[in-house]
């Protein structure tokens, strides 16, 4: 059968019909569909959101061991969080078939950073396969769980968002089932001590020059001979851009598996060729390798070293031809992405920003929607790194800057699911190592910006069961916070928010501030009905009599509820989900708030 | 190589875009073609500016629109219309929705929406603007909009009366809102 899939369905898809039995991932874009396409296939394969990707390899690890074909999905940062069990995992190899999928984000569009994880299967030495469409995205993963058994090693799926993002044609097959074999513990390949891990490295080596021979004779890597001329090699999906741009005025070196690189594969067609051009994305991994063989190739010195590619960047490069266009001297006003009209992280920004006013606050953030809190005319977020860091970063500047003698508050904000992501572990660096950070949870009851993901604080999981629910308070607790330094507020009343400031802020000792309220794009579970009764039953309305046109509403919030044009104001009602804040903002008490 | 079509479908996060090239692309697989299409998730969502491109034709390497490219242009609403007119191909079509939606910089005050934007479009390029709003709004209910700027998309590519467009309206919306939805990609298409 034939379907429209995307990337991400199709691997959903190849992972099924390859018999694989266990699932486990962090959400993070592009990787995100993965797993949300796997429930569809619950009686076959178990999969769940695991807290951060490093839990997700080694929950899928675990299960390879035990016999199962397993695999774990996850966003290219994520690969640096779950480095350390993958690069041991690659001396013991498998025993059932495993894949660790990795989505990287050429372009960042919606990435912290832009980093080529083929660099990373080639330092842990991981057999790296890279699809260019759908259909090879559901075919590779279909037989990477196999191919893991057979070369004994793990495999790194690579692809990126135009692979994980695009729809095309999959012909659909069947499942193949791979039988959990009985237990039996293998010591000596399983337990890395240094007198079995120094036997794995040297047997590593046998099994990656097997695999390289492999590589060189695999339906993975393909030659498609044409005109002689030029000989272009790619991966991934800049082979799509390579077969536009040269048609069949070229020959294709078209590789799917790149590690370990087919030398013998390379050498033979760039024989054929009179020159040799290299099309990839960002880091120049196949031409190093070419280089390293002794072949004169074009690649970098022509092709971006970063952001995306595309037909008209390999274009310009290799022909300097650029497509005749339409153009405008109109000012086309930017669009950058905004918080939610109603969103819960709006009223503790806003009381935020405020008294960051009056005082000197270093406002540590993190990976969330509530990065946007960093934009006009909030301003509240002053650092985003990387998953987790917004409280151990806070630890850190609070004790350097108490040492300095510097009057400067450290306000440390993230949310939920990245508190469980790696949060925990920075709080307890806080409390343990008595910092002076007020540390902020946004708890909106989901993970919010990959599109609405269970997690361990949400009561449900992937497959929709109900499960245990974290207790937040409990564990800041737990963790070594006092009871007295821990507040949970609703975070759009702003009077709420304000007291627990005043009173956590001056403290010099770690603190914990917690908003609770949904995400008002979440579907909402009984329990969230039960606790927040009032969730889309108000809206704000203006009495257009009462407001002064003053604009304080609209240049406080940055709400997209409130529309805004020169003669008044008026509050949206298609977006507005009776959040109060403008109301409460007003200094006319002009915004009412009424019952749907 | 028989030529590829360039369709791309512009808008502001949560507009329905995606719906409607969904329909858009399993009808035209249906009809034979290869069929790409390309989107952006994730934060993109949060009221940016989100694009959807599609590609039909016999073989279709490339799921991404090229600029210069675009035989049809279908803008969710106005300014983006204008932000995309580079993808416009020599000769090719625009379908605008006169619709405006503030960005954050006009909402706060720092910027304001350009003015005039149907009247410079028109004077480069072949436009075809209305209110899809207020025609679906008429048909019963406004959100069926995307619907509505679908019907006009597929008037514009032209030769594709063949597909049966309703039975893919049926497939991909909820069976009470089928009738109404397909009411409103003929009322598209009619424009």
């Amino acid at each position: 059968m034939k379907v429209i899939m995307s990337g991400n369905e199709a691997i959903a898809r190849g992972a099924y019909e390859g018999g694989a039995r266990f699932a486990s991932a962090y959400p993070g874009t592009p990787s995100t569909e993965i797993l949300e396409n796997m429930p569809q296939y619950g009686e076959a394969v178990y999969s769940e959101w695991a807290p951060n990707e490093k839990v997700a390899a080694e929950a899928a690890i675990g299960a390879s061991i035990a016999g199962a074909r397993s695999f774990c999905a996850m966003k290219h940062v994520g690969m640096n969080v779950a480095a350390d069990p993958i690069y041991t995992f690659a001396y013991t190899g498998v025993t059932g078939g495993f894949v660790m999928v990795v989505a990287d984000d050429p372009g960042q569009h919606s990435s912290q950073n832009e980093q080529d994880n083929r660099n990373q299967a080639k330092a842990a030495r991981l057999l790296m396969l890279e699809p260019s469409d759908s259909q090879e995205a559901h075919d590779f993963m279909k037989k990477a769980f196999a191919l893991s058994e057979k070369m004994d090693m793990p495999v790194l799926m690579h692809v990126t968002t135009r692979v994980c993002h695009s729809k095309g044609i999959v012909e659909l097959g069947e499942r193949e089932e791979a039988e959990v074999p009985d237990y039996e513990p293998k010591i000596q390949k399983y337990v890395t001590v240094p007198a079995n891990a120094k036997k794995l490295r040297a047997t590593l080596e046998t099994r990656i020059a097997a695999a390289r021979e492999f590589a060189c004779d695999c339906e993975f890597n393909r030659v498609e001979m044409g005109d002689t001329k030029i000989g272009v090699i790619t991966s991934g999906v800049s082979y799509q851009y390579a077969r536009e741009t040269f048609g069949d005025d070229a020959s294709y070196l078209k590789l799917g598996l790149t590690f370990p690189f087919p030398n013998k594969l390379v050498e033979d067609f760039c024989s054929k060729v009179d020159k040799v051009y290299i099309v990839e994305e960002m880091d120049p991994y196949i031409e190093e390798q070419v280089k390293i063989l002794g072949i004169e190739c074009t690649g970098k010195d022509v092709v971006p070293r970063f952001d995306e590619l595309n037909t008209d960047i390999v274009r310009k490069a290799f022909f300097n031809e650029v497509p005749e266009t339409y153009t405008t001297d109109k000012q086309v006003v930017a669009r950058p992405p905004a918080l939610c009209a109603g969103c819960p992280h709006r009223g503790l920004f806003y009381v935020l920003a405020k008294k960051a006013k009056k005082q000197s606050i270093m406002m540590t953030g993190d990976i969330g929607c509530y990065t946007l809190g960093s934009a006009a005319p909030l301003n509240a977020i002053h650092t985003c790194i990387c998953m987790g860091a917004s409280l151990s970063q806070g630890h850190g500047a609070s004790i350097a800057l108490r040492n300095a003698g510097k009057d400067t508050k450290v306000v440390s904000i993230l949310g939920d699911s990245t508190f469980f992501h790696t949060g925990v572990n920075s709080l307890m660096d806080a409390a343990y190592n008595k910092g002076s950070n007020l540390n902020i949870i946004l708890d909106n009851r989901i993970t919010g910006m990959t599109g609405h993901q269970q997690n361990p604080g949400t009561g449900f999981t992937l497959m929709g069961q109900e499960a245990s629910e974290v207790d937040i308070p409990a564990l800041c607790k737990a963790i070594g916070i006092k009871e007295e330094n821990i507040k949970v507020v609703n975070p759009n009343h702003l009077d709420e928010v304000e007291a627990a400031m005043d009173e956590l802020l001056p403290k010099d000792e770690p603190t914990v501030l917690i908003t609770r309220w949904p995400c008002v794009l979440k579907k909402f579970s009984q329990q969230d009905i039960d606790e927040f009764p009032t969730l889309h039953k108000t809206q704000c309305k203006i009495d257009q009599d009462k407001c002064k046109n003053c604009k304080v509403c609209v240049k406080t919030t940055g709400c997209p509820g409130l529309i805004n044009s020169k003669d008044q104001v008026v509050i949206d009602t298609t977006s507005c989900n009776g959040c109060t804040v403008c109301k409460q903002v007003c200094p006319f008490d002009a915004i009412e708030e009424v019952t749907l | 190589m028989s030529e590829v079509k360039n369709i791309l479908l512009v808008g502001v996060g949560g507009q329905g875009t995606i719906l409607a090239s969904k329909i858009l692309t399993t009808g035209l697989m249906k009809a034979g073609y290869d069929v790409k299409m390309s989107e952006v998730h994730g934060m993109s969502q949060r009221g940016g500016s989100v694009s959807t491109q599609v590609r039909f034709g016999e073989k279709v390497y490339s799921p991404i629109v090229g600029k210069g490219s675009a035989d049809v242009i279908v803008a969710f609403e106005k300014m983006e219309a204008l932000r995309y007119l580079d993808y416009l191909k020599q000769g090719g079509k625009m379908v605008v929705n006169d619709f405006e939606i503030n960005p954050l910089p006009v909402n706060v005050g720092a910027a304001e929406y350009p003015e005039g934007i149907l009247e410079e479009l028109s004077s480069k390029c072949d436009v075809l603007s209305f209110k899809a709003g207020e025609v679906a709004k008429e048909l019963g209910n406004p959100k069926a909009m995307n619907v509505v700027l679908l019907g006009a998309l597929v008037k514009a590519l032209g030769g594709l009366d063949d597909i049966d467009w309703d039975a893919e309206v049926e497939a991909n919306v909820k069976p009470k809102f089928a009738e109404l939805n397909k009411k409103a990609f003929h009322a598209g298409y009619e424009l």
